[in-house]
């Protein structure tokens, strides 16, 4: 059993034109991990997987899944990969089983196959659309679909590229319960999404990308203690409390009874802000502490808000 | 079975999904040049000696349905898969270049010979034609129907829209296939037609093919054969090339 990691990624550059999009990338994801790729719009996420997946090529640098190279050992690389690509694609000529045998069918499965396409159509709440034209989908059951290809071969190593864009709240519960299971039957899960939360519910380590470098790779716990401020929230007797000038500068919004504040981990008091809200006349009557959450720190680390 | 096998049976059930249209409707056309043609020309045309026109027409009205089909086949179904973007999932398995061009080619191969099959058995209806020799005729349905698949190939990975494809279709394989002495033979051209004709490689195609069902062609067998080996070479080289390289496939 090979004991390296799942995927590493080797100093790799990847230019389109004058974009720079990969510049030197370089870490490892072990077997087993719950992995989150995080970065603002047009980071470079999808550049690194579709070089993984064979369907970039670099310009410089090295990847390998679980010991392969990706282009030179292609086969067995994508062999060992699953990927369910960020755009909702779909070939309007076949129906949902017939999708998901061919796909397995590119990957050389025989008969033996036809159970598991059983099991994902069930597990993808798919099997009573399976005989459905692809074009007869509803977006929702299309991205189901792009899972179930991705997974049809069984691969150790499974790839979402922003698996639940456009999909609605109920769904994206389901969908990550399915993926969950497949990371307790030990497959290792890498994932780049858009919703913050989920990553923070989901992944034990975290890369963030910004213009084709890696800002920061870490575990959620010390990402998140990374958070170099925490928002004080007062909530005071009057409507719209004053705020004295000084404080100016720390406010992030005031609605109704409650001023929130964005305070310094190190430099600010809570007692000192305290003081001066409360001789600026604004009778305090609660307050709460609140340590950044991943979206704070993201917008720290990439100067940016996601959206 | 290996993944290419798939990828052959899976284009080649995508064309008879739709047979009314990738089959049915390229024979009846076929048919219908064959009525009008026939009617409008017989005994008025010199064709070789002792065949009736309308048998010399129908070798040439295969061939001609053989070669728009093959070319169909695999350029539509890239295209597609590019425009829509499907065509990630093939490029993401374990297929190497060969594997992928043997698959669309011989899917395509299919489409052509089942569709030029298909216009002799309903003209045989109509007319006798003469077999001369069955390995000739064979032997030219199976590389004409390749080139054209391949080129179908190369022109479906270098298209970006359907209307580049389109384009293609239209001012190369269409004036080719039609200038190719499919309605006539080239000797009875004027000189200068001739030797341009001569640079058409679509016309050995079908003057190979002629001389399966006749034993009688413009040009020797042999250098029909020749020819239309060598362009099956290099397209396929270039064809290889394309998808060795991921050229417009993987960016
Ligand atoms: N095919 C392409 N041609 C040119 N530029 C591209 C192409 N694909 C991506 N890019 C550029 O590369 C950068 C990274 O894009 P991408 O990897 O899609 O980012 P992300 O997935 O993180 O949003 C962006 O600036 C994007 O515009
Ligand atoms: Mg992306």
């Amino acid at each position: 059993m090979y004991s390296g990691p799942a995927v590493a990624i080797r100093e790799v550059h990847k230019r389109y034109g004058d974009i720079h999009a990969l510049k030197g990338v370089d870490f490892t994801i072990d077997q087993g991990e719950f992995f989150g790729l995080l970065g603002p719009n047009g980071a470079g996420k999808s550049t690194l997987i579709n070089a993984l997946a064979g369907l970039v090529r670099l310009d410089a640098g090295q990847m390998t899944v679980l010991g392969h190279d990706v282009v030179t050992g292609y086969r067995d690389s994508r062999r060992l990969l699953g990927v369910v690509p960020q755009e909702l694609v779909y070939d309007p000529f076949f129906r949902v089983r017939e999708t998901l045998r061919f796909q397995a069918g590119y990957f050389g499965l025989g008969r033996e196959v036809e159970t598991w396409i059983d099991e994902l159509l069930d597990a993808l709440n798919l099997a009573d659309r399976a005989t459905a034209n692809m074009r007869a989908l509803s977006g929702g059951m299309k991205r189901r679909v792009l899972i179930g290809q991705a997974l049809v071969h069984k691969p150790p190593v499974v790839v979402l590229d922003e698996p639940t864009a456009g999909v609605d709240v109920e769904l994206r519960q389901q969908l990550w319960g399915f993926i969950r299971r497949l990371h307790a039957e030990g497959h290792t899960i890498v994932l780049t999404t858009h919703y913050l939360e989920d990553a923070e519910e989901l992944c034990d380590r975290i890369a963030i990308v910004d213009h084709g470098e890696l800002v920061a790779l870490d575990t959620k716990r010390d990402l998140l203690a990374r958070g170099i401020s925490r928002t004080l929230h007062v909530y005071s007797e009057q409507k719209a409390p004053k705020v004295p000038d000084k404080l100016r500068d720390k406010v992030k919004r005031i609605h109704d009874y409650c001023v929130e504040l964005r305070l310094e981990r190190d430099r600010d008091s809570i007692v000192e802000v305290l003081d001066a809200l409360r001789d600026a006349g604004t009778r305090v009557c609660d307050l709460r502490v609140e340590d950044d959450d991943l979206e704070d720190v993201f917008v720290q680390l990439t100067g940016r808000s996601r959206q | 079975m290996g993944g290419a096998w798939w990828l052959f049976y899976k284009e080649v059930i995508r064309f008879f999904k739709v047979a009314f249209q990738t089959v049915l409707a390229p024979v009846i056309t076929a048919l219908l040049y064959l009525l009008v043609f026939s009617h409008v020309l017989e005994g008025r045309v010199r064709v070789f000696e002792d065949v009736p026109y309308t048998a010399f027409l129908i070798p040439g009205l295969m061939m001609m349905t053989i070669i728009q089909n093959a070319f169909a086949n695999s350029s539509s179904s890239l295209i597609q898969s590019k425009v829509t973007g499907n065509i990630v999932f093939i490029l993401i398995a374990p297929l190497s270049h060969l594997e992928l061009f043997t698959a669309y080619v011989a899917a395509a191969m299919v489409r052509g010979v089942v569709v030029g099959g298909g216009v002799f058995l309903l003209a045989v209806w109509y007319v006798n034609v003469p077999i001369y020799s069955l390995a000739v005729i064979l032997g030219f349905a199976v590389l004409g129907s390749a080139v054209l698949a391949t080129l179908g190939v190369i022109a479906g990975i270098w298209a970006e829209k359907f209307d580049q494809l389109a384009a293609f279709q239209n001012f190369i394989i269409m004036p080719l296939s039609f200038l190719s002495g499919v309605f006539y033979s080239i000797q009875s051209l004027p000189p200068l037609w001739q030797t341009v004709s001569h640079l058409n490689p679509f016309f050995y195609l079908i003057d190979g093919f002629r001389y399966g069902f006749f034993g009688a062609s413009d040009v020797p067998v042999v250098l029909s054969f020749a020819v239309t080996l060598l362009a099956l070479l290099m397209l396929a080289l270039l064809a290889l090339w394309m998808l060795g390289h991921g050229y417009k496939l993987r960016q």
